[in-house]
């Protein structure tokens, strides 16, 4: 099982892809992209953890329900995220972070 | 090279092209796509690690249901032809420097670490045992995060109904609206 490929390389991976998702989190302007992008960071970490779990403590489970309910988190996030976007729409008749500003006062 | 090898390269290409694709592409909808590609590698990448069940919770969930959700409310809120201004290249080449500063230093750091494994034989993840692990009250059970995450999950879905549900007609105007 797993072969050939060592730990480092799947840490890598997550982390590129982390770092990916700060960047589009930093230059988006539209609310559903910044969303998007917050999904790439939440979904590097959980390779991190399941790359963790199998190669250093294969007897246990802890990364795997760590993932599990991390994903469950990320789903109800996206879902209130989303309503929270649609009502914004709704009333601003746009998304852009930067014309949605009265919500300051 | 084994086949473990070229399926970890195949998946890995993919995740990182399709990654930063997402996050620099012009056009929103191909974003989404584009992101949509980058989970489906990943439960490949779960299927790698022989984390079954994990995968097809990451395909159906995410790749099925959050992208999905995504695609609607881009079809909701913008036009499909809508190009994004640039954003000024400052803003773009700092956010670039920190995010690479960052992976630099982190990988740094991962090549630097001796990681030690366990000698213990591994165990094998079967619906079973994640079943049990989940709904026991014993030294690795996991009674407690699965009634709170049910509970965030009911939290949620009503939130969700809540704010998105068009407002009475006595809410409609909103003080700071009027203003």
């Amino acid at each position: 099982m797993n072969t050939g490929i060592p730990l480092q390389y799947f840490l890598i991976l997550a982390t590129v892809m982390f770092f990916a998702g700060v960047y589009g989190f930093l230059t988006r302007r539209n609310l559903i992209t910044i969303l998007m992008s917050v999904e790439l960071i939440l979904n590097s970490v959980n390779i991190n953890f399941l790359a963790f779990n199998r190669y250093l403590y294969p007897h246990k489970l802890e990364g795997m329900f760590f993932s599990l309910f991390v994903i469950a988190v990320a789903a109800s996030e996206a879902a209130v995220a989303i309503a929270i976007i649609i009502n914004i729409y709704r009333r601003f008749t746009t998304i852009n972070v930067e014309d949605v500003n009265e919500m300051k006062f | 090279m084994t086949a473990n090898q070229i399926m970890f390269i195949l998946f890995a290409s993919m995740i990182i092209v399709f990654s930063v694709l997402t996050v620099t592409s012009h056009k929103i909808l191909r974003a989404a796509v584009y992101l949509l590609f980058v989970l489906v590698s990943t439960s490949g990448l779960y299927f790698m690690l022989n984390y079954q069940f994990l995968a097809a919770i990451q395909l159906t969930l995410y790749a099925g249901g959050i992208v999905v959700l995504i695609i609607f409310s881009i079809l909701l809120t913008s036009h499909i032809s809508q190009k994004f201004e640039s954003l000024g290249w400052k803003k773009n080449i700092f956010s670039a420097i920190a995010s690479i500063a960052g992976a630099i230093l982190s990988i740094v750091t991962i090549l630097d670490y001796k990681f030690s494994a366990t000698a213990e034989a591994a165990k094998e993840v079967d619906m079973r045992l994640i079943g049990k692990s989940l709904l026991s009250v014993e030294y690795d059970g996991y009674i407690l995060p699965f009634e709170v995450i049910s509970v965030l999950l009911l939290a949620a879905m009503i939130g969700a109904i809540v704010v998105a549900k068009k407002a009475g007609p006595a809410k409609t105007k909103s003080p700071t609206y009027n203003q």
